[in-house]
């Protein structure tokens, strides 16, 4: 695996984006969700928030190193923030 | 309720596993690189999100950019009303519907690069069909040292090329109508337009939300066509994204750099593909 040339922040990145998919999966079997219309213009399914809520989240990080001078950890705080309540009532 | 059976979930494994290899090692990979400076797996230097910043601020990549929405937009305003038309025209019934096929067909078998050298000799001043025609008549044409030259080839080649394409699946969603939608038509006397509009568009939006997608993100990863034809030039004229961060991974051998930019390029692309897919199955939904 060292052709990957991996390091610790991004092999951190996608053990959270693992573990998120599969707490989804798991959430999906033990209680299914179904599509229903939040604060989004557009009815969704919890897949489609959370996909709405990390293509917002990398967006926003990019924003922020494009535009500002913003420690990085702020925004993560704040895309985290905003992936909850996405989920919770997009 | 009756809860979902989730085994077929196993039938998309080999699938999955095959992506795994194809996409989502190699794209873990990148990920990796853009954090770092990096020349081979041993000799790097963790850098941060600083190829990034340089990526946001870079104006070679911002003229990059525009020049490949504006050239995406233009191949998706040209190729999709034409593939509309060319597939109304085209015959439902006896031979002429194979030898048809087959002349649309044919334009998707050449190989990209090729594409380019046709367009290259058609284009020429000299001795290209096209360009000699031009000169011929009076207009002055050049696509190697006029950019406005360059990008209307450009375009008329991509257009050549895959307009085919938006064609061939708008004549199989508009054969899949049942004939009883035509019927009802005729006893309303409802007009050639009326019959577009409120039966055949409708009918083909899924084929049209495949068109659209495909040639967007074909369009705005396009490279070897105008590589081919104009060398991204005149100057920089046709120097789109992908040659951009060709030049930066290949002839740079700047891997970190280019791999943050190829990230930003992928998650242009994923926006834009979501929002055209979401906006026109939006009304799906409601129905």
């Amino acid at each position: 695996m060292s052709w990957m040339a991996w390091t610790l922040p991004t092999a951190s990145f996608f053990v959270i984006i693992a573990l998120m998919l599969v707490g989804m999966s798991i959430w999906q079997t033990v209680s299914p969700g179904h599509q229903r219309k939040g604060f989004l213009p557009i009815s969704t399914t919890r897949g489609d928030r959370l996909f709405i809520g990390l293509l917002a989240a990398a967006y926003a990080h990019l924003l922020a190193l494009a535009l500002t001078g913003w420690p990085l950890w702020i925004v993560t705080l704040v895309c985290v923030a905003g992936l909850i309540a996405l989920l919770k009532w997009g | 309720m009756k809860p979902y059976n989730n085994k077929a979930w196993w039938l998309v494994l080999p699938v999955f596993v095959l992506v795994a290899f194809s996409a989502i090692i190699p794209m873990m990979t990148v990920v990796n690189y853009s954090v770092q400076d990096i020349f081979d797996p041993s000799t790097r230097y963790f850098v941060g999100t600083e190829w990034y910043r340089e990526i946001l601020s870079d104006p070679r990549l911002h003229d990059s950019l525009v020049r490949q929405f504006i050239y995406s937009f233009c191949v998706l305003a040209i190729e999709i009303p034409l593939g509309i038309i060319v597939a109304l025209s085209m015959p439902r019934r006896g031979l002429g519907v194979p030898v048809s096929l087959i002349l649309l067909a044919l334009p998707l078998l050449v190989p990209w690069n090729v594409v380019g050298t046709i367009w290259q000799i058609i284009g020429r001043e000299d001795i290209g069909l096209y360009g000699s025609l031009l000169n011929g008549l009076g207009i002055d044409y050049n696509y190697a040292s006029s950019p406005r030259d360059a990008w209307i080839t450009v375009l008329i080649m991509d257009v050549w090329h895959w307009t085919s394409l938006v064609a061939l699946l708008c004549y199989s969603g508009l054969r899949s109508i049942p004939d009883v939608y035509y019927q009802a038509a005729r006893i309303d006397r409802a007009s050639a337009w009326a019959v577009f509009r409120y039966i055949q568009l409708p009918k083909l939006k899924n084929v049209l939300l495949i068109a659209v997608m495909l040639r967007f993100m074909d369009s705005f990863m396009i490279y070897t066509e105008p590589f081919v034809l104009t060398g991204g030039g005149p100057g920089t004229a046709t120097t789109f994204l992908s040659q951009t961060l060709t030049q930066m991974a290949l002839g740079q051998f700047d891997l970190g750099r280019a791999a943050a930019f190829s990230l930003i390029y992928f998650l242009i692309i994923l926006l834009v593909t979501w929002v055209f897919y979401t906006a026109m199955t939006h009304n799906d939904d409601k129905g």
